[in-house]
């Protein structure tokens, strides 16, 4: 008997030898998707363990830090008490939920774990996370709050010669110390760089940087402002049906005159158009330090819902220029609209991070301002800049003037809702000082009755840049 | 040097183990290295080498590797179960110390085991009986969907079907020496394969259907593959017949992929096996959730493993991370804290285990002794397959024991009498003739 005894041994180590096979299987060869599994919670509960670092405003106020749990785990606690829930967003390592900074900064505040470290995880203390200072700047947030009193609607302001997000508010909000506990009406969607808005005539900014950039136009080309104008084969009207004869664009601009831009943005033509929209920024997820999912790209969307393709030939090119044709965008990219030609047509990526300091207090990293893209020539930005002025000064959009400091800006308001119903949505967007702007800002309430950007956006955005230029920015 | 004496050496690595386990789960535990664990060490030690003693004076010839090695794994689980709950430490403990009483009875009553032939047909029927008992209404009772258990209450809860284990065994190995001749020798061939007579292969027969019926009836698919296999090892050892076997095997699949199909808590069994990390399945009531989180425990572990007391198994809200963690899920704890280096240590020693079982066999001078051997070491490596393979996803994932590592009263008394007939023979087989 002693053959078949061998011969059964031989397949029991055999079977072992499966055991042995598929047990490296896990813990070698497929270690790495097991770990980075959805389902899997205990890269989460090693989370747990690390205490993350701060979030800090630029003044250095604490926006978010970690506190003792039991179990020698952390949570998260957020002292402004929900002043910064959008951009700085929540990690609750226990859920494995995570939004905003929180998310998107998320390798900075755990401390790097390298892969020694790791085998030689026991023997190491426990980790501690690096410090991240945001450039977001706490009077402004607040004036932003008070500013938009409840309103659904939203702030962003940037430094349009860095890209630093200053302000970044909307409503609804959220608190992000309560993200289980959301009161009706709250929300953790962020408007400022998730909404799908109309931008109205804010956005005859874009189409006059490309009629003049382009050297199609000057500020004193002169269109025949008539009412009604046929464009894309509909009657297109101004407010009031008011009829304007021939202007320059200037005067285009200050007054809003929809069929003047209208008729530019066909004469431009799609190309050029969608060009300069893709310059600005359109269509693309705007490269900020956030959670991509938590940005949305801003472009003309179909009648069906879904967008078009760049330059379709099926746009109404002609009121997307005026900031129709189904065009839907975020505050974010109407203020880095406003930001480039703030800046001499340069874009500057934006970003909520100023630098990442470890518990030593040594710098770890820097943001340095990265220009996104050069949108225009700086002399169409210096003409476009001086139109801008106009509006502030003459035009629909002088509720935004600051006493002795020149500010540029264009307002829009935008139809929504049914035809005929009168809801508008208000815009205003702008810079100042027009001459050495250090602040841009885009603002918006989201559903008015007939409340127009220059009576209802514009003021908010007074506010909020006298805020930043009175703190020195 | 004597065998006893290299038992005795053999002592040490074990030793060595529980100490340093223990000084380890304390250190983890408390920053500070207690004396309690050496006391445990010392404890442990001191019933190791008194069970020496008794194998020194009763079976002076035996194997000595074998007491070492289960003395090794014994060692082992208990630092494994004491870093789980220190509580159950104590009972497995207490439990280890009844085995080595029944250890000790089993050499004294069987010192001539041959003598269990006698009662072959008792046993076996005691040992169905019991199979039977977690089916029973008021004692028995089910864990994880599968009845494996016998609840006397305010008593004791124990795993007939570890006990069953050896029963099936020594039958077989006394049938089959009987019936090994008849078998081979009876056979008609058909097709030039050897089909075996059937009225001898009438019970063995009856065996493969008990198997399925343990399937069905208990939902214990670990044991049933243990039971089944353990039968086909002996046949063909008793036969040397492949075609037994692979006839053996076919008729299997074909009850396991019937069961597999038809049988509804079977097949889910066999969905949560195959797609473990489906969202659905992972959510489900007694659905993926204990495989797909051993995959993750083993993955956490990686090459060297968490260290000692340093993997998670619940969760900081309260509830299993690892159901189970110290009888179905050990393996995977051990993988996530010492890693593949740990678990394929644990795997070697069982290797070496069954394979001084085997030796064991091939020195036996009778058909029984070998039979018993063969069939006992058999057994004893399937257990340890069906339940290492169901937690590293080999085969569906089923409730047996990892023997004398598992938390596990019935797991650590039967396995320890399991190492007494397997010492019993050795000595028989290793006395001058």
């Amino acid at each position: 008997m002693s053959t078949p005894i061998v011969r059964l041994f031989a397949v029991i180590v055999l079977l072992f030898a499966l055991l042995v096979l598929f047990t490296s299987r896990w813990t070698v060869f497929q270690a790495a998707s097991l770990n980075n599994n959805p389902l899997n919670v205990r890269t989460l509960l090693d989370e747990l363990q690390i205490k993350r670092g701060r979030i800090l405003a630029a003044d250095g106020t604490v926006l978010a830090r970690s506190v003792p749990a039991p179990a020698h785990t952390w949570s998260r606690t957020y002292p402004t008490d929900g002043l910064f829930s959008q951009p700085v967003g929540y990690s609750i390592a226990a859920q494995g939920r995570s939004a905003g900074l929180e998310q998107s900064a998320g390798p900075d505040l755990r401390g790097v774990q390298t892969g020694l470290s790791s085998i030689f995880g026991p023997l190491s203390p426990r980790p501690v996370g690096n410090d991240v200072y945001t450039t977001l700047d706490p009077k402004a947030q607040r004036t932003a709050v008070s500013q938009l009193g409840g309103r659904a609607g939203s702030v962003v302001a940037l430094d349009p010669r860095t890209g630093a997000v200053l302000a970044m508010y909307a409503n609804p909000t959220y608190d992000n110390n309560h993200v289980d506990q959301l009161a009706p009406g709250q929300s953790t969607f962020n408007n400022s760089t998730q909404a799908a808005w109309p931008p109205g005539s804010t956005f005859k900014v874009v189409t006059a940087a490309a009629a003049i950039d382009s050297g199609k136009y000057t500020p004193n080309s002169m269109v025949n402002g008539d009412s009604p104008k046929t464009i894309s084969g509909v009657p297109l009207q101004n407010d009031n049906n008011q009829s304007f004869g021939n202007i320059d664009l200037t005067q285009a601009l200050t007054f809003s005159v929809n069929t003047v831009w209208a008729q530019v943005a066909e004469h431009v033509g799609r190309g050029t158009m969608t060009d300069y929209m893709k310059r600005f920024g359109f269509y693309a997820k705007p490269p900020l330090d956030y959670p991509p999912l938590q940005i949305r790209a801003s472009l003309p969307v179909a009648p069906n819902g879904r967008p078009y393709p760049p330059g379709s030939p099926n746009e109404d090119i002609g009121r997307i220029g005026i900031g129709q044709g189904g065009l839907l965008v975020t505050p974010l990219q109407m203020a880095m609209v406003v930001a480039a030609v703030a800046h001499h047509g340069a874009l500057m990526k934006p970003h909520l991070t100023d630098k990442v300091v470890d518990q030593d207090g040594r710098t770890v990293r820097t943001i340095d301002p990265t220009v996104l893209s050069q949108v225009m020539k700086p002399s169409t930005a210096q003409q476009l800049s001086l139109m801008m002025r106009r509006v502030v000064e003459e035009g629909t959009g002088t509720p935004a003037q600051l006493g002795g400091i020149s500010v540029a800006g264009k307002t829009g308001t935008a139809s929504i809702g049914a035809p005929g119903s009168g809801l508008t949505q208000p815009w205003f967007i702008g810079f100042a000082p027009a001459d050495n702007p250090k602040v841009a800002v885009a603002v918006t309430v989201a559903l008015t009755h007939g409340g127009f950007g220059g009576t209802i956006a514009a003021p908010v955005a007074k506010a909020v840049m006298q805020t930043l230029l009175a703190e020195g920015k | 040097m004597t065998a006893r004496n290299r038992e005795l050496l053999g002592l040490i690595p074990a030793s060595l183990l529980v100490t340093a386990g223990f000084a380890g789960v304390f250190i983890q535990r408390s920053n500070a290295l207690s004396n309690v664990s050496l006391t445990y060490g010392a404890l442990f030690l001191g019933l190791c080498i008194a069970a020496h003693v008794f194998i020194r004076l009763t079976l002076p010839r035996a194997d000595p590797y074998l007491f070492p090695l289960v003395a090794v794994l014994a060692s082992f689980g208990l630092v494994m179960i004491y870093r789980i709950s220190p509580t159950l430490a104590r009972q497995q403990a207490q439990w280890f110390v009844l085995g080595l009483v029944l250890f000790a009875g089993t050499i004294i009553l069987f010192r001539d085991y041959r003598k269990l032939e006698r009662y072959r047909y008792t046993i076996v029927l005691v040992s169905l009986g019991l199979l039977v008992l977690p089916r029973l209404p008021g004692i028995g009772y089910a864990a994880n969907g599968a009845y494996l258990g016998v609840r006397i209450p305010g008593l004791f809860v124990f795993q007939p079907a570890e006990f069953a284990k050896i029963g099936l065994v020594v039958f077989l190995a006394s049938y089959l020496r009987d019936t090994r001749q008849v078998l081979v020798q009876g056979g008609r061939r058909f097709l030039g394969v050897t089909l075996p007579p059937l009225k001898q292969f009438g019970p063995v027969v009856v065996i493969w259907g008990l198997a399925m019926a343990t399937l069905v009836v208990l939902s214990d698919t670990g044991s049933s593959v243990m039971f089944y296999g353990g039968l086909l090892a002996m046949l063909y050892v008793a036969t040397n017949r492949l075609s037994f076997v692979v006839i053996g095997l076919i008729a299997a699949a074909i009850g396991f992929w019937y069961l597999g199909t038809h049988i509804p808590h079977i097949h889910a069994r066999v969905e949560t096996w195959l797609h473990p990390l489906n969202p659905r399945l992972y959510h489900a009531p007694l659905g993926s959730y204990q495989v797909a989180n051993s995959m993750f425990a083993q993955a956490a572990g990686g090459l060297f493993g968490q260290g000692f007391g340093r993997s998670a198994l619940s969760l900081p809200a309260g509830g299993a991370l690892l159901p189970f963690p110290q009888t179905d899920m050990i393996y995977a704890v051990i993988t996530a804290e010492l890693g593949l280096f740990g678990a394929v240590a644990v795997l070697i020693t069982y290797l070496m285990f069954v394979a001084r079982g085997f030796k064991t066999a091939l020195l036996a001078r009778d058909s029984f002794s070998t039979l018993l051997a063969v069939g006992l070491s058999a057994m004893f490596a399937l257990q340890v397959f069906v339940i290492v393979g169901g937690v590293t996803r080999v085969i569906p994932l089923t409730g047996v024991t990892l023997p004398f590592i598992s938390y596990g009263g019935s797991s650590i008394v039967t396995n320890l009498v399991l190492l007494a007939l397997l010492l019993l023979i050795s000595d028989r087989a290793r006395r001058p003739a």
